[in-house]
């Protein structure tokens, strides 16, 4: 893995995001997302955890992007894309940037290289998972369960 | 070793190209290679795709008892050329009122997670373009990318049939998605790896010498190969699930828009998503490229691989002839009624032959499961038993 | 030459700071879900960072945490998105400025 090339995939992610903070129309800006997500799984590819990568894929492209378009579509209002920042909002940001940027630059420690280490395989994630993590596995199985009747519950129409 | 290397020769070619770069530098070999690997995927399957765009027409047209196109060359066999000369000097138009830059985007991103779909696929022993550990995730993972693309033309076009085709398009992929990732799970669950080299070579060998190992073989495959297929349909927009693109109802779908290349490239990525969906059923479930018989074993593996794909894709048009298209609520009420119930139900069927040992024993077990989950289904979602006797009031 | 830590950790600040940008300068409410997934990709990113370059890399702690943190982000924006509908239905607006009545 190279500078050049995670330095220009890190622009890619980084553009793709503020576009997708920035942009003035919504699905757009839900379509910019995606470039940033994208630029993630290129990410964890590069560092090694292929299966974060694709599962992030699977996951936000797939799911989470195709709920957002989804919604732009059934709450649209040509009137209301709610341009203008808040301007308070934009320096704190600013802000947050420039503290956490100056205390990793100033801690000298983290200047290190990654270790050279044997691909980590599927099969050994999924083993974790059955041992090691399954009580956590299970909990996320059951809050899913329940984020999906919560959302169905949610925008069930009122019966009248 | 005639046989090993009539076998080989495309990987022996391949090795032969890459040693003209002996004295090149270090990181040139796996640029080159990777090039090889797209251009021979690309190069194969854009032929496959005019071969198979006039034989559809010519299968169809014997169906519905014509000819088909045969004017073109010898039997209309240069149709396809003629066609794409045809739509590369017709007018590319673009809405006025469209959004300009994801309607050219949409085609684009159409296509190029059907073409990435078709790397990770053994077509022969030795010859996966993009192999890694998790291939069958990045299958599902980039394959999920087109509904973003169809919801990008629907938008993009601006166009209150485009939108209606690509919300329906969106709803059935989402809802045909997931049977055909949990039809795909009970594989994974024996051959216990997401790669699709790992899950061909479990299915090497033959049984009591003769019966080849596949998983179409078992109860729990043959009903995850049915469930996975009627899927594979669906996401690729075929007939009898065509309702996005209902020409009588609104007009093209999505692609009501696009005209000239764009139109083009979206049926080329339609044709790629079925030759994807097919190639991936063709590596779980009926042995890759596997030979059906030992005797057979002579013949080259690739040779398998399309025979296979060409027959998968026969009955692709064949259904296309054959049954009319489905209503939208019908389709929506199939998933999730009767495709995911029987999905989960193949994993417990699978799990079940695993546990007793790939035995009779399991045979039977898995066997049972199914069925009394299938008749259970069947008896619950019967329709007619709440319909009286339809009377015709202004007909007859 | 190859990537250190900081620059990972560097990218991955200006990420959080873009998703904080979202969430605090917009007022679509839409654009505040956009930042909060942008900032939880963000800590994702950490500690896929932190894995990889940290002491133990043999052992997927990390993997591990940023696959339940991507489910549980899923689930979030069901969630979140079914809300923005369910108070889109009632205001008829998705404008969070406008979101200042609890009364129905």
């Amino acid at each position: 893995m190279s500078v050049a090339a995670f330095i220009s995939i890190a622009i890619l992610t980084l553009a793709g995001a503020l576009a997708a903070a920035c942009l003035r129309k919504l699905i757009h800006a839900a379509l910019c997302l995606v470039v940033a997500f994208l630029g993630l799984a290129t990410f964890y590819f590069f560092l090694g955890a292929e299966f974060v990568g694709l599962v992030q894929v699977f996951v936000y492209v797939g799911a989470v992007a195709v709920l957002i378009v989804f919604t732009i579509l059934l709450t649209r209002r040509e009137d209301e894309d709610a341009a203008g920042f808040n301007w308070g909002g934009v320096i704190v940001a600013v802000a947050v940037f420039a503290g956490l940027a100056w205390t990793i630059m100033k801690t000298p420690s983290l200047s290190v290289v990654a270790p050279v280490i044997e691909p980590l395989t599927v099969k050994r994630i999924g083993e974790v998972l059955m041992t090691n993590y399954v009580w956590p596995l299970q909990c996320v199985g059951l809050l899913l369960t329940a984020a999906l009747i919560g959302a169905l519950v949610l925008v069930m129409e009122e019966k009248r | 070793m005639t046989g090993e290397r009539v076998d080989q020769i495309f990987v022996v070619a391949k090795h032969w190209l890459l040693s003209f770069l002996n004295g090149a530098p270090e990181w040139l070999q796996p640029i080159v290679s990777s090039l090889i690997n797209i251009s021979a995927v690309l190069g194969v399957f854009m032929a496959l795709f005019a071969l198979i765009s006039v034989l559809e027409r010519k299968i169809l047209g014997r169906i519905q008892n014509r000819y088909g196109p045969n004017r073109v060359g010898p039997f209309g066999l240069f149709q396809p050329i003629a066609d794409g000369i045809k739509l590369l000097i017709k007018e590319d138009i673009v809405p006025a009122r469209a959004d300009k830059v994801v309607h050219f985007l949409a085609p684009i991103m159409m296509a190029v997670p059907a073409i990435l779909a078709l790397g990770v696929i053994p077509y022969g022993r030795n010859m996966t373009a993009f192999s890694i550990d998790g291939g069958i995730l990045f299958f599902f993972a980039v394959g999920s990318a087109t509904e973003l693309a169809v919801f990008m033309a629907g938008w993009g076009s601006n166009n209150k049939f485009s939108m209606l085709g690509a919300m329906r398009a969106i709803a059935q992929m989402v809802s045909y998605e997931l049977p055909l990732i949990i039809t795909v799970l009970p594989v994974v669950m024996i051959v216990g790896s997401l790669s699709a080299d790992a899950i061909v070579q479990a299915q090497a060998g033959y049984s009591h010498g003769f019966a080849p190992r596949w998983f179409v073989f078992t109860p729990w495959g043959a009903a995850a190969f049915l469930l996975f297929f009627v899927s594979g349909l669906v996401e690729s927009n075929r007939t009898p699930f065509d309702v996005p693109e209902g020409e009588s109802e609104i007009v093209a779908g999505h692609m009501t828009e696009y005209s000239g290349f764009k139109y083009a490239i979206f049926f080329l990525a339609e044709y790629f998503g079925m030759f994807a969906v097919s190639g991936l059923a063709v590596t779980l479930f009926l042995g890759g490229w596997h030979a059906p018989l030992p005797v057979l074993e002579i013949i080259p593996s690739y040779v398998w691989f399309f025979a296979k794909l060409a027959t998968l894709l026969f009955v692709f048009i064949w259904i296309r002839g054959t049954l009319p298209r489905m209503r939208v609520d019908h389709v929506m009420n199939f998933a999730w009624k009767f495709m995911m119930p029987m999905a989960f139900t193949c994993i417990l069927a699978a799990a079940v032959w695993h546990y007793q040992a790939h035995g009779l024993g399991g045979w039977l077990w898995s066997l049972g499961i199914l069925l009394v989950v299938y008749l259970a289904l069947s008896r619950f979602l019967r329709a007619d038993k709440n319909l009286s006797a339809r009377t015709y009031r202004f007909a007859e | 030459m190859t990537p250190t830590l900081q620059l990972c950790l560097i990218i991955s600040a200006a990420l959080f700071s873009i998703g904080l940008l979202a969430a605090l300068g917009r007022r679509h409410a839409i654009f505040i879900l956009i930042g909060i997934e942008l900032m939880l990709a963000a800590a994702n990113l950490n500690f896929i960072a932190f894995w990889r370059f940290g002491p133990e890399p043999q052992n997927p702690t990390g993997v591990m945490v940023a696959i339940f943190s991507i489910a549980i982000a899923a689930a979030e924006a069901a969630v979140g998105l079914a809300l923005v509908i369910a108070v889109y239905r009632h205001y008829r607006t998705t404008n969070v400025r406008r979101f200042n009545q609890l009364k129905g």
